[in-house]
């Protein structure tokens, strides 16, 4: 029963940062209709700054200024690479989102070397002991992070002036520059958001492990997680991630019971098949819109 | 019968090589393909013929991307297909360790290798006829990741993650490709081979996109709700689209490994995907010589950037010597050639050609 409580609290600590990758992906496609692939060179980037920057200053202090400038990034990545491009076809642009992601990440790597980087968190491995089960500390403080962010975040997109615009920006671009919504500075605002989202991402997935070339990976597992949830739907990406995190961390604990064929890091996987059976039943995803066809 | 361009027929008009000029440019291009061999040296041919099996994807790729419009990132998947079936016909029978058929005539494993990745395809494709656009990204970019699970563990077929397994025996009509010979060395012949290869693919992938299929492929590319209203069936021929290019795909991935050598199960990843769709959008969307042109270039860039130590002194060749390596600036230039191609010059190399050709038919006039 502990462990399996431990496991648990470690899918969701896990879930909340694809959760909060997801986020970002569901922000630029709610605003532009394009999945960004940059997102893992933004994870990379921040958690890259953050472990810089908290030589020299507080970690919380770190983690505001970095995640400040991964959102100024993503922000010059749009003006630089994406603007131009409206009108074109989404597969173009995200494809260019691919490049921008290869440039930025290969950049980042150089930084980070071959050696695993320390984050300098308050947590480190650090565990504590909740309901007689061995639970670390930074899953806790992953989880209550998200839930902040996106509480706020939902509270933004609902009772903000520019959660309105962009709301509107996404249910028809034209009508709202009509209304006089400026959907530039929608677009600048939603990369910069989803930059920032998978900044954070990245501190909190290097925190006690350290941050090392190969995390990039670990952004992609975001991927199954916005289609399961619907790519338009933020409620589905923070629910779809949890559930994935969770249902992975079962499987990576119990699954050594599974049949020798699965091999022993199935998990890793499982989002993916997880994908893959859903869309077979639901090919809008779970709480996605479905499209309507017109002729 | 005067005026040359004067078209008499549909199939005139429609013909592969339909002017005089193109008919002796075509002759020039194929002599000096088949003399490089004897002008140039051995390594050079190796990265050639390198090139034309990549070409072979590029085509495949092209096939559903560019002109059926299904986004495919799954692509290295089907090449991984290809190259362990090739790999495990052609293998040692008399192997405890890994599968093995003593199958080594190239056309047998092959076709083989192709049949089996466009089946996969196939399986694949009902699935991908349900989903649209990014969606559909992204579920091919699952397979590829669930497929390297499947390689890195079924030791019997790949030999496992830092093991592998040696490539198909290439061998036709009692020429062993793959040894040097008292007339050709290998390179040379494995050169000659992929040129043959390539020929043949290209030749038909060009035939399929000129006919009633590719008319259709096109149509479902542009809308495929309006081209279901004039009757065409658009699973049906999402699923053609899907077989063939995996097809392909099976193909040149057999062909990659023989020319490599020796391949990790975990090399047929994200980033060979990535690689094969620059190929298409550097080389031009939608045209069968701008998958050459771009599978050409992407195959070259790393042999020029190696050569930029010489030059900029603040590159170094290994990781060790500190600051930007070759490596990095390889990879970086990869994301900026994408980047820069889809801004400013959207129709690939291949656009670049057409406006070339364009301004010397028309000289002195401007259009």
């Amino acid at each position: 029963m502990n462990e399996f409580v431990a496991t648990v609290v470690r899918g969701l600590g896990n879930g909340s940062i694809y959760a909060l990758l997801a986020l970002g992906f569901v922000i630029v496609y709610k605003s532009m209709r394009v999945i960004s692939f940059a997102q893992p060179a933004f994870m990379m980037a921040g958690a890259l700054l953050t472990g810089y920057l908290v030589l020299s200053m507080n970690f919380f202090v770190a983690v505001l200024v970095a995640l400040l400038l991964t959102g100024l990034l993503g922000a010059g990545v749009e003006r630089l690479a994406l603007r131009p491009m409206i009108g074109k076809p989404v597969f173009v642009i995200a494809i260019i989102t691919l490049g921008v992601d290869i440039v930025i990440r290969t950049v980042v790597n150089s930084f980070i070397g071959l050696d695993i980087r320390q984050m300098g968190d308050p947590w480190g491995l650090r565990q504590v002991d909740v309901l007689g089960a061995k639970i670390d500390q930074r899953h806790l403080a992953t989880l209550v992070t998200t839930l902040v962010v996106v509480a706020a975040l939902f509270a933004f997109y609902r009772w903000s002036r520019t959660g309105l615009a962009m709301r509107a920006a996404s249910s028809d671009q034209e009508v709202a520059l009509a209304q006089g919504v400026s959907v530039g500075r929608v677009f600048s605002l939603s990369w910069a958001l989803a930059a920032a989202l998978a900044g954070l991402a990245g501190v909190f997935l290097s925190t006690g492990i350290g941050l090392e070339q190969n995390l990039w990976l670990t952004a992609l597992k975001a991927l199954p997680v916005i289609i399961l949830g619907g790519l338009d739907s933020l409620g589905g990406a923070v629910i779809a991630g949890l559930t994935v995190g969770v249902i992975e961390a079962l499987v990576g604990s119990y699954g050594d019971n599974l049949h020798p064929v699965f091999g022993g890091d199935f998990f890793l996987v499982v989002p993916y098949l997880l994908m893959l059976l859903v869309l077979l039943v639901r090919p809008y995803g779970l709480l996605g819109t479905r499209e309507v066809e017109r002729i | 019968m005067s005026r040359p361009l004067l078209y008499l027929s549909y199939k005139q008009d429609t013909a592969l090589l339909n002017t005089p000029g193109k008919r002796f440019w075509t002759s020039v291009l194929a002599i000096a393909a088949v003399s490089l061999p004897f002008l140039l040296t051995d390594d050079l041919l190796v990265v050639l013929a390198t090139a034309c099996v990549a070409s072979i994807g590029a085509i495949g790729l092209n096939l559903v991307t560019g002109y059926a419009g299904q986004v495919s990132l799954g692509h290295a998947f089907f090449l991984a297909i290809g190259a362990y079936t090739a790999a495990a016909l052609s293998g040692d029978p008399d192997s405890t360790r890994l599968i093995g058929f003593g199958i080594t005539s190239v056309p047998i494993w092959l076709l083989a290798a192709g049949l089996v990745a466009g089946l996969a395809g196939l399986i694949v494709a009902p699935l991908a006829a349900r989903l649209r656009g990014l969606y559909l990204a992204v579920v091919t970019l699952g397979l590829v990741f669930i497929g390297e699970h499947v390689f890195k563990h079924w030791r019997d077929l790949t030999g496992g993650v830092g093991v592998g397994r040696p490539a198909a025996v290439p061998e036709l009509f009692g020429i062993q490709f793959a040894v040097d010979g008292s007339m050709f060395t290998k390179a040379q012949k494995l050169y000659l081979l992929m040129l043959v290869l390539l020929v043949i693919f290209g030749v038909l992938a060009r035939n399929l996109v000129r006919s009633r299929v590719g008319r259709a492929l096109a149509a479902v590319r542009d809308r495929d709700l309006a081209a279901e209203v004039i009757g065409v069936d658009v699973t049906r021929y999402k699923m053609i689209a899907f077989a063939v290019s995996s097809f392909y795909a099976g193909v040149a991935g057999a062909l990659l490994y023989v020319m490599i050598g020796f391949v990790e199960p975990g090399s047929f990843n994200l980033g060979m995907s990535v690689q094969y769709i620059a190929m298409v959008l550097i080389g031009g969307v939608a045209t069968i010589s701008g998958s050459v042109l771009g599978a050409l270039f992407i195959t070259l860039l790393p042999r020029v950037t190696r050569e930029l130590p010489a030059v900029l002194p603040f590159i170094s060749s290994s990781s060790a010597a500190g600051g930007i390596t070759v490596f990095q600036v390889e990879t970086i230039l990869y994301g900026l050639l994408i980047i820069a191609f889809l801004i400013f010059e959207p129709r690939g190399l291949f656009g670049i050609w057409n406006r070339l050709r364009t301004y010397w038919k028309s000289w002195p006039f401007s259009h």
